[in-house]
């Protein structure tokens, strides 16, 4: 249970509240009055203000609680709010319970704060959508789930808002479910996160074993006898991290990510690239201590970091679409906050999380609007010279270009800078870690300059011709699916620059991107100060590590930032030169772009035999095992039944002699004792 | 009075002869017949009792016997005669309608 | 009024019948009459059966609401009711689930309408009488009476092959509790032996000291006899297959009813008493029927997958649901134990709805066939939602009750053989496979079928049918403590005498004196 010592807020639970709210109006208004076939589908601006105000009341509140918690003393920095009790059986008690601690506090900031943002963005986005106000009931719903997730006081609650984003994931995947492979996309997303999920419950159920709590102050106060007990500590670690590997995309289950672009842009800028993703490096910042006492689950978490960094990398390299490039950079982005963790700085993953959430937001939106503007095109070979048409795009997709860079001052240098340093000397870290993180970065930032080179600089690669991109649009999407067909008349104007309702929140996010690297300025860290309550580890040094390598790591990343976009704004100049570089090594660009085909190898791996073996079950032992025994009963009665029937001859004189021998039989048996 | 073996197996004889008729014979007439022949045995061997024992009240079984043989004959052959009408034979080979 | 304050329990039971055999007067042709008494009789049960959950006391005795009264005193066989806060909760299920039954039956039956409505009744009361059974014999009468209903509702009004479905399941039925009959029998000559007079109240018997120790002894083949009756009902694997014949060639209602509540009678059964007469021999079986439980789950949602008629593959999902129930009741402790009982709950919401779900489509569309269905969701947005609400209580995700009653079980099931939890612990993510695919195919991507185009969306009273349901979904999956307020002094009762120790401390009968034999 939570000790004395924390301080009740009545306040907390209008977090999560608001947007359930939100979710409730829209949707039960969607659902009543606009489901009937011909009713007026309400216009996105309505249903949008009505979201946007929700999640913008639970920021306002977060703000105001972040406030309190700012204003208490360090060792007191605790709200706890306790609605009832969810389940009570036996030993096992779960209260509807919520801790806002420094940690969750970030977390609810950057959710709600950026949250807003994208609603404000959506708002525009699905102004010709044909359904928006299920969109904003889902965006809502969404929200909720995640500031559950982040707000809960125990694991099941966690679980709870886990289970909840990926529910909404596959709603909002899904969301243009008319064409088939845009709702594959969504269930693939909810099953494979449902694998992770898998080793969640299970870690829970370890967790419950060892420590006979689920609450997380129940089981830091237990940590103390745990510790005698590292196996276990171990697995729990391991089979919470299954879980992470699901919803943070890792390898081996990250595949969902990249299909999850079918989404709307707003939806991949919120869920798969600011918050929902950045759940596992959640947990793991909250369980810390469990983790730090388990060195090889440590290790474990680092080198799949590092792996699904440098991985990830690799494909992007080679990806034309421009959603696709950003979500395998989500990928490798999330690869390095895992890393981060992985060597014991778990404050430097956080804050990662808390950049990436600026920039990558902010570049899914600004590619929301080149894709916008662009009408519906999402192929980068196709683009080019948006410069000039999409300015206040360009400038902000610049800014999100350079902080993904890891160029200072901007806030992905000082964030992924802190990863590399950690990675090489924390005293769980390695060299060889570090290795690979910088050989990613220069991967990064060349993909990334790529992208950035082949969108806005240049000549264009498009003709504009009106009524070609039209017809294009509506036959990608159809007419009704959001309204796109109406683009007629504004077609003709061309490619344009987005409305300011979708700028505003760009540029909004692109301050952020800018500054926001100052609250982890190395040896000044706000953050670091600020997550001492929940982060416990000190950072120490690995064996025969100077201090002062750091400042020459440093020089090293920003080189070699500098050094990949030099190269790669030199090779696009030029696409004709970039695409026989590619031509010289054809089977390596043939695995890149075919993703290591790793889809095919769980097709072949799992899905087909599982498909299999099941028909074979159905077919050879249900239908022709069990069904046959149990025929078999009805048959064998009925032969037997056949059987007696040869008796019954209905020959009177038959029968006539069997009563005789019957009766011959009795008396006899009676009188001489015979059978 | 010869010994009373002598009557008893002639009884049985008889008895056995009409068993033996009843389980064999197709003509449902001779079966009628056989079991007379059963009856019949069966009062002689009452009657032989009785003269053995000194009790007479085998002599009345005999006349029930014969009083129920009488009407069982007559009974049996309407019956004979109602299964000639219906099924144009009286070979009990050809009788098979209990048959399940 | 008094007589009803102190039988308030054969009032519940008695009442649908009573209501039937009243409404025989209404002519066979004024279909609208009928459908109209039978509703509200349905709606009249559910509310009277409301009084239980005030009058029965979680701190209080073991059984309360007691009856008692002679029936067959040469046999020593009385007629006793009384409920648990086990038994609550699925009366309560059943009078819940009734009156939903008969309104999405109205539509759908139109030959020999009076029949039908009143078999509807007949089996409520059939299935309220085994909840409140105390005697045991009296038990298995109601578990017999169930049957008869069941059969005719299957074998006249149902599909193409509804003979031998309704044959299979009543015999199957049948066959499994004529054993148990015999068994009940040899519980009474123990009781007489033991204690010297014939008993057949459970809470006598629960007294009884029975030899135990390996397959041959009397407990072994004594619970063996009862688990096969209940196995059969549950349905668990491998004596499952008459389900996916009954449920496919069930009619709607029949479909709903046979889910959601005849399923549950396996697992009351086993509560009530396979487990608290024959503790020693739970003990023995505990791990074979975890497998089997396991082997449920993993191959109910295999087969699930496979299936091309969206009947036969609910039909499946409950199998699988059901082995997560004898999972959690054979792990022997309280949060297996309190998730089995809530599961069953769950399961009869849940799949209930379902079952009412596919019947609407089939009202439309009359046929089953998967591949015939395809973007629904375009045509029938509101049932594309309260499908998808019943596949996430289907599939437990938090915040629906599916998730209360799996993650209980499953925790349970960890205390208790953690390797078999992890197998059991794939069926979450079979059971999301087979679930999401299959409302894939159905409500997702575009309409291919011009027959589908045409379709109306759910009407006033279909909506009033799943409204009940959906709302129960989340309230159960939201605050599921109001029910764990009432069964939790049950279940700790139910584990207390399940234990091997309970033989140990054996009490003189308790009950009134019978006539001596």
């Amino acid at each position: 249970m939570h000790n004395d010592s924390t301080t009740h807020s009545a306040l907390i639970a209008w977090i999560p509240l608001l947007p359930l709210l939100g979710f409730l109006v829209n949707g039960l208004w969607y659902a009543l009055f606009q489901t009937k076939r011909g009713s007026k589908k309400a216009s996105s601006a309505v249903t949008g203000v009505i979201a946007t105000l929700a999640i913008g009341g639970a920021f306002a509140v977060s703000v105001m609680l972040f406030l309190t918690l700012k204003a208490m003393p360090e060792e007191q920095r605790a709200l706890q709010q306790n609605l009832f009790t969810w389940m009570r059986v036996g030993t096992l008690q779960v209260d509807m319970a919520f801790t806002l601690d420094t940690l969750s506090t970030l977390f609810t900031l950057v959710i709600t704060g950026v949250g807003t943002l994208i609603h404000i963005y959506s708002i525009g986005y699905m102004s010709h959508d044909a359904t928006p106000g299920k969109f904003f009931a889902y965006l809502n719903l969404f929200c909720f789930a995640m500031l559950m997730l982040v707000l809960g006081s125990s694991l099941p609650i966690l679980f709870l808002g886990w289970e909840g984003v990926g529910l909404c994931s596959y709603l909002l995947i899904g969301y243009w479910y008319t064409d088939m492979d845009k709702a594959s996309a969504g269930k693939k997303a909810f099953i494979v996160n449902r694998i992770g999920d898998l080793g969640f419950l299970l870690g829970m159920f370890m967790i419950y074993t060892v420590f006979n709590t689920l609450d997380f102050s129940g089981i830091q106060a237990g940590m103390p006898a745990a510790v005698s007990n590292p196996g276990a500590l171990t697995l729990i670690a391991l089979l919470l991290f299954v879980g992470c590997m699901g919803k943070s995309a890792q390898i081996p289950l990250f595949v969902w990510l990249p299909d999850a672009m079918a989404g709307p842009t707003p939806v991949s800028a919120l869920i798969h690239a600011a918050t929902m993703v950045t759940s596992g490096i959640y947990m793991i910042a909250r369980l810390n201590f469990i983790y730090s006492a388990s060195p090889s689950a440590l290790h474990v978490v680092a080198v799949v970091g590092a792996l699904t960094a440098f991985f990830a990398a690799t494909i992007a390299v080679v990806q034309t679409d421009i959603k696709k490039i950003l979500a395998y950079s989500t990928v490798s982005q999330l690869g390095y906050m895992f890393l981060g963790c992985g060597v014991g700085a778990y404050s430097a993953g956080v804050f990662h999380v808390i950049t990436h959430a600026f920039f990558k937001a902010l570049l899914f939106l600004g590619a929301g609007s080149v894709i916008h503007g662009m009408h519906e095109e999402q192929n980068i070979l196709k683009m080019g010279g948006l410069k000039s048409k999409m300015p206040v795009t360009f400038a902000v997709f610049g800014i999100g270009w350079l902080a993904i860079c890891g160029i200072p001052p901007f806030s992905g240098f000082f964030s992924k800078d802190e990863i590399l340093w950690q990675a090489y000397a924390s005293a769980h870290g390695s060299p060889l870690l570090y290795g690979l993180a910088a050989l990613t970065a220069a991967m990064t930032a060349f993909y990334m300059t790529r992208l950035f080179s082949l969108t806005f600089l240049g000549k264009p690669r498009f003709a504009e011709q009106p009524s070609y991109s039209n017809v294009h649009a509506i036959a990608k999407h159809g007419i009704d699916d959001h309204g796109h067909g109406d683009h007629g008349s504004e077609s003709k104007k061309g490619v344009h620059e987005s409305p300011a309702v979708m700028t505003g929140p760009l540029i909004a996010l692109a301050i952020l991107s800018a500054v926001g690297g100052l609250i982890g300025i190395p040896h000044a860290s706000w953050l670091d100060e600020w997550l001492k309550p929940v982060i416990h580890t000190g950072h120490v040094l690995r064996e025969g590590v100077a201090p002062t390598t750091e400042w020459v790591l440093m020089g090293v990343s920003v080189t070699l930032a500098a050094v990949a976009i030099a190269f790669a704004m030199g090779l696009y100049r030029d696409l004709k030169r970039a695409e026989s570089l590619a031509l010289k090594h054809p089977a390596l660009h043939k695995l890149l772009v075919n993703k290591w085909y790793v889809d095919e190898l769980y097709e072949a791996l799992f899905v087909k035999p599982i498909y299999a073996l099941s028909v074979g079950l159905w077919n050879g032992f249900d239908i022709a095992v069990i069904d046959r025994v149990v025929n078999g009963f009805g048959r064998v009665s009925l032969w037997t039944g056949q059987a007696a029937r040869m008796a019954q001859t209905g020959s009177i004189q038959m029968y006539a002699f069997m009563i005789l021998a019957g009766l011959v039989a009795s008396v006899g048996y009676l009188i001489y004792g015979l059978v | 009075m010869p010994d009373s073996w002598i009557v008893l197996s002639l009884c049985s004889v008889i008895f056995f002869i009409g068993l033996f008729g009843v389980l064999v014979r197709r003509n449902v007439l001779i079966l009628m017949m056989c079991i007379e022949l059963m009856l019949n045995a069966v009062n002689l061997t009452f009657v032989a009792y009785a003269r053995q024992l000194g009790d007479l009240s085998g002599q009345m079984a005999v006349f029930f016997i014969i009083t129920v043989a009488a009407a069982e004959a007559a009974v049996g052959l309407g019956l004979v005669v109602a299964l000639y009408r219906t099924l144009r034979t009286v070979d009990t080979d050809d009788i098979r309608l209990l048959r399940g | 009024m008094a007589w009803f304050e102190s039988h308030w329990l054969s009032t519940i039971t008695f009442l649908p019948a009573a209501w039937a055999f009243a409404g025989l007067v209404i002519p066979g042709t004024s279909k609208g009459a009928i459908k109209n008494w039978t509703l509200a009789g349905s709606i009249v049960t559910f509310l009277v059966s409301l009084k239980l959950y005030g009058a029965f006391d979680a701190a209080g005795a073991e059984f309360q609401l007691l009856e008692n009264a002679e029936w067959i005193p040469s046999l020593a066989i009385t007629y006793r009711l009384g409920i648990d806060g086990i038994s609550l909760w699925l009366i309560l299920l059943t009078t819940f689930l009734t009156p939903m039954v008969i309104l999405a039956s109205f539509n759908s039956i139109e030959s020999r309408v009076k029949e039908y409505y009143f078999l509807l009744l007949a089996l409520e009361t059939g299935m309220l009488g085994a909840f409140v059974a105390t005697d045991i014999f009296l038990f298995y009468v109601f578990w017999e009476m169930m049957l008869i209903p069941m059969y005719f509702l299957i074998g006249i009004w149902g599909g193409k092959d509804r003979i031998y479905a309704a044959t299979k399941f009543f015999l199957y039925t049948m066959v499994g509790s004529l054993l148990m009959l015999v068994a009940i029998f040899y519980l009474a000559y123990q009781h007489k032996l033991q204690f010297g007079v014939f008993s057949t109240s459970i809470v006598d018997l629960y007294n009884l000291q029975l030899a135990s120790g390996g397959f041959w002894s009397v407990q072994s083949l004594l619970f063996l006899a009862f688990a096969l009756a209940f196995a059969i009902k549950v349905p668990l694997f491998p004596l499952h297959t008459w389900l996916p014949d009954a449920h496919v060639q069930a009619p709607t209602a029949g479909s709903v009813i046979l889910a959601g509540v005849l399923l549950k009678m396996g697992g009351y059964g086993f509560i009530r008493f396979a487990f608290p007469l024959f503790p020693q021999a739970v003990t023995y079986y505990q791990v074979p029927f975890m497998i089997l439980g396991t082997i449920a789950i993993i191959y109910g949602a295999w087969v699930a997958m496979v299936q091309p008629d969206v009947k036969k593959l609910v039909a499946y999902s409950s199998v699988s649901h059901m082995g997560y129930v004898i999972l959690g009741l054979f792990s022997m402790n309280a949060i297996g134990a309190t998730g089995s009982v809530y599961q069953m709950l769950n399961h009869g919401v849940s799949t209930g709805g379902l079952f009412l779900l596919v019947g609407m489509i089939y009202d439309r569309r009359h046929t089953r066939d998967i591949s015939q269905f395809g973007g629904l969701a375009k045509t029938m947005p509101l049932f594309a939602i309260s499908l998808m609400i019943m596949t996430l209580s289907s599939v437990a995700l938090p915040g629906t009750n599916g998730f209360i009653g799996e993650f209980l079980i499953l925790l349970g099931a960890w205390q208790a053989v953690p390797g078999l939890t992890v197998i059991a612990a794939l069926g979450v993510v079979f059971g999301a496979v087979y679930m999401l695919w299959l409302v894939q195919r159905m409500m997702f991507g575009p309409i291919t079928r011009k027959e589908n185009e045409e379709l109306t969306d759910m009407s006033w009273r279909e909506i009033a049918v799943m409204l009940p349901l959906i709302v129960a979904v989340f309230a159960m999956g939201i605050y599921p403590q109001f029910f764990f307020n009432k069964m939790e002094p049950s279940v700790n009762r139910f584990l207390a005498r399940s234990m091997p120790t309970a033989m140990a401390k054996a009490r003189p009968p308790t009950t009134v004196a019978v006539t001596e034999h």
